[in-house]
């Protein structure tokens, strides 16, 4: 029991960082109907520069409070990422304005390469350790009413929190904000939303933005867990079926979407995966979503799709 | 005022009906398609049949098939570097377990295993369209990757999944050289070029391009979408898994799951974006310019940093690779969104007038 608990932790907690991917996967879609293969390229992008200026910042200015430094990192990548949003709007969406979706797919796969090299020209590409003081040691739990209790990583539980903390932000924002309600209103009918005055490009490009802190916040976790390299980039590919599960439109969908994945890919990982060779963790949560997809089409959150001829 | 049809009078339903029916066209493509057997083995070294043309004519043969489903019938895939995989390896098993197989009976049963992979997979596409069946083919990618892995039957028991395949022989013909595997592998080119040219024209052709611009109304006028899209998704991944075939046995010879993983769905994908989604034509334009782009930038990067005094390292070439790879494609959508094929028949209808504009 206290083994079964344990695993289904780690899947919720590597379900928080997977949704934590793909809601900058389902703001973006919202917003301007891009479907953003470059997200994963985006946390990789952010947590290397986090990781490089976080190195860099005590050489240069000669401080070593660690709390100052990587604030000072955090707000530099932050800044770099919105260069990077009102960049990729000026030079590549604005030109995109009104193509099909695949068109806008395959851009964002440019992107997804450019970022690839840039990052790697700019920031070097070896393995970066980024220490923003995660608690390292592992606790256990619930010693007195399991053999042995549950073994939980603290670290997981920041990042969980942080997580949380940051979907309730953006939940926030997007309701109560008028920038949040402008957003919304163009996520509904980009063409109505014009029409009363909202301004398109500039949407678009706090959009990409938000999605830039998204992607920074989602590296600098993943990073702090991982190390800061390639294969960064990767994650976005296990954070497609969250927002398919969850439903492209539905921020909700992508937490909860999240955590039914993770939660999912490590028990099957455990009691399935001996059966048929193991490894299965790559394929199962697409699996399910395709699964879902074939009793609802579109999510478990997502909004009804209706056609009309 | 030679590419005018003005005076070609159709006599017969036959006349009509072929094929390629301005007389102009059906001349150049029988001279492209001479020209590509007898003329280029002459003029190109080994050096660029190996690294450029085989490559290219394997995966225009591929990019056909990608066409096929997702320019024709309109449902995004990004699972053919796995129906590429599975044909490889059925065909390499037909290969090394029946005895005395012949080598393009393997092949086509290579072809056969992808149609039945990418009849399984294309299931949702009944259900979900778009974006999220994109993503719904992607199971179809990591399943076969994980399947060539573990599965030791696809490996004939090899634990690291490579395989290889040795002595290419048809009808006594040892294929070896790279002006043979060359020949080889455009000769399937043309006959399945030619055959998805005439299919996509005919009934079920029809019925794919209007699933594709619309699959309520082409249901509503009588069109099935189950049959229509299960067809294309056969048609494409057969005309793949050939294709996949002919990438292990001719060009690569020994090969692992990687050499199908998700980048070469993507690399499918960008050719008939590139080329022009709904052209047969396109594909080999689009297949033409992703093989060719790499190796272009490989060799005139270092000598434009050459050039401006700067000592580049292997490294930066191929990060620097990956950025101008990723903003020529980028650049190319904006400035012609449909394609390479477009390009080519603005460049007819310019034809048509020329020398006399008005």
């Amino acid at each position: 029991m206290g083994f079964f608990i344990e695993t289904l932790f780690g899947g919720l907690m590597a379900g928080m960082l997977y949704s934590l991917v793909a809601l900058g996967f389902v703001l973006i879609f919202k917003a301007s109907g891009v479907f953003n293969f470059a997200q994963g390229a985006m946390v990789l992008f952010a947590a290397l520069a986090m990781a490089r200026f976080a190195e860099w910042l005590p050489l240069w200015l000669g401080v070593s409070n660690m709390l100052v430094v990587n604030t000072l990192a955090f707000l530099i990548a932050g800044a770099i990422m919105f260069v990077l949003a009102w960049l990729i709007e000026r030079l590549v969406l604005r030109h995109l304005v009104n193509q099909e979706g695949t068109t806008l797919l395959m851009a964002t796969l440019g992107i997804t390469y450019f970022l690839d090299g840039m990052g790697q020209t700019i920031f070097g590409s070896d393995i970066y350790q980024l220490n923003i003081g995660m608690p390292k040691e592992p606790v256990f739990l619930f010693e007195s009413t399991f053999q042995g209790g549950v073994l939980i990583n603290l670290e997981d539980v920041v990042a969980a929190v942080i997580a949380a903390l940051l979907v309730t932000f953006l939940a926030l924002f997007f309701q109560k904000t008028s920038t949040g309600r402008a957003l919304r209103a163009v996520a509904d009918d980009h063409q109505a939303a014009q029409s009363v005055g909202i301004p398109l490009n500039r949407i678009w490009v706090i959009v990409w933005c938000v999605a830039g802190v998204v992607a920074l916040v989602a590296g600098m976790i993943w990073g702090s867990k991982l190390g800061v390299q390639f294969s960064l980039s990767t994650v976005a590919l296990r954070a497609l079926p969250v927002i398919i599960l969850g439903g492209l439109t539905s921020v909700p969908g992508a937490i909860i979407g999240g955590l039914i994945i993770g939660v999912g890919e490590k028990l099957s990982e455990v009691y399935l995966g001996p059966f048929v060779g193991g490894g299965i963790e790559i394929w199962f949560a697409y699996m399910l979503a395709l699964v879902v997809l074939m009793f609802r089409p579109q999510g478990l959150f997502g909004e009804k799709i209706i056609d009309r001829v | 005022m030679f590419y005018r049809e003005n005076g070609q009078f159709k006599t017969s339903y036959r006349q009509d009906q072929q094929i390629f029916s301005i007389t102009q066209d059906r001349w150049a493509v029988l001279a492209i398609i001479a020209f590509a057997v007898f003329a280029v083995p002459f003029l190109v070294d080994e050096y660029l049949l190996r690294a450029i043309l085989l490559p290219f004519v394997i995966l225009a043969l591929a990019a056909v098939g990608v066409n096929v489903l997702v320019g024709y019938c309109g449902q995004i895939s990004l699972g053919s570097g796995a129906f590429m995989g599975m044909g490889a390896y059925v065909a390499y098993n037909a290969m090394v377990r029946v005895d005395g197989m012949p080598l393009i009976a393997a092949i086509l049963i290579g072809g056969a295993a992808a149609t039945l992979t990418g009849v399984i997979f294309g299931i949702p596409s009944l259900r979900v369209k778009g974006l999220y069946l994109s993503v719904a083919t992607l199971a179809a990618q990591f399943f076969c990757e994980w399947g060539f892995l573990r599965v030791p039957w696809f490996t004939n028991d090899n634990p690291s999944g490579s395989v290889s395949v040795a002595g290419l022989k048809v009808m006594g013909w040892e294929i070896n050289s790279p002006v043979e595997k060359y020949l080889f592998c455009l000769g399937f080119l043309i006959v399945f070029a030619l055959l998805a040219k005439n299919l996509v024209r005919s009934a079920i052709g029809r019925e794919w391009m209007a699933i594709r611009d619309m699959d309520v109304a082409a249901s509503v006028i009588g069109i099935r979408p189950m049959y229509a899209k299960l067809t294309a998704f056969a048609v494409s991944s057969f005309i793949v898994g050939v294709a996949g075939a002919l990438w292990g046995f001719v060009h690569l010879g020994s090969w692992e799951p990687a050499a199908f993983d998700i980048n070469r769905s993507f690399q499918l994908l960008f050719m008939v974006i590139i080329g022009g989604m709904g052209s047969i034509m396109g594909s080999m334009f689009g297949a033409a310019f992703i093989v060719s782009l790499p190796i272009f930038l490989n060799q005139f990067l270092p000598v434009l940093g050459d050039w401006l005094g700067f000592s580049v390292s292997t490294a930066l070439i191929s990060h620097t690779e990956f950025m101008v790879f990723g903003a020529l494609i980028i650049w190319f959508l904006i400035v012609e969104p449909h394609g390479l094929a477009r390009l080519w028949s603005v460049g007819k209808q310019k034809m048509r007038l020329w020398p006399f504009p008005h």
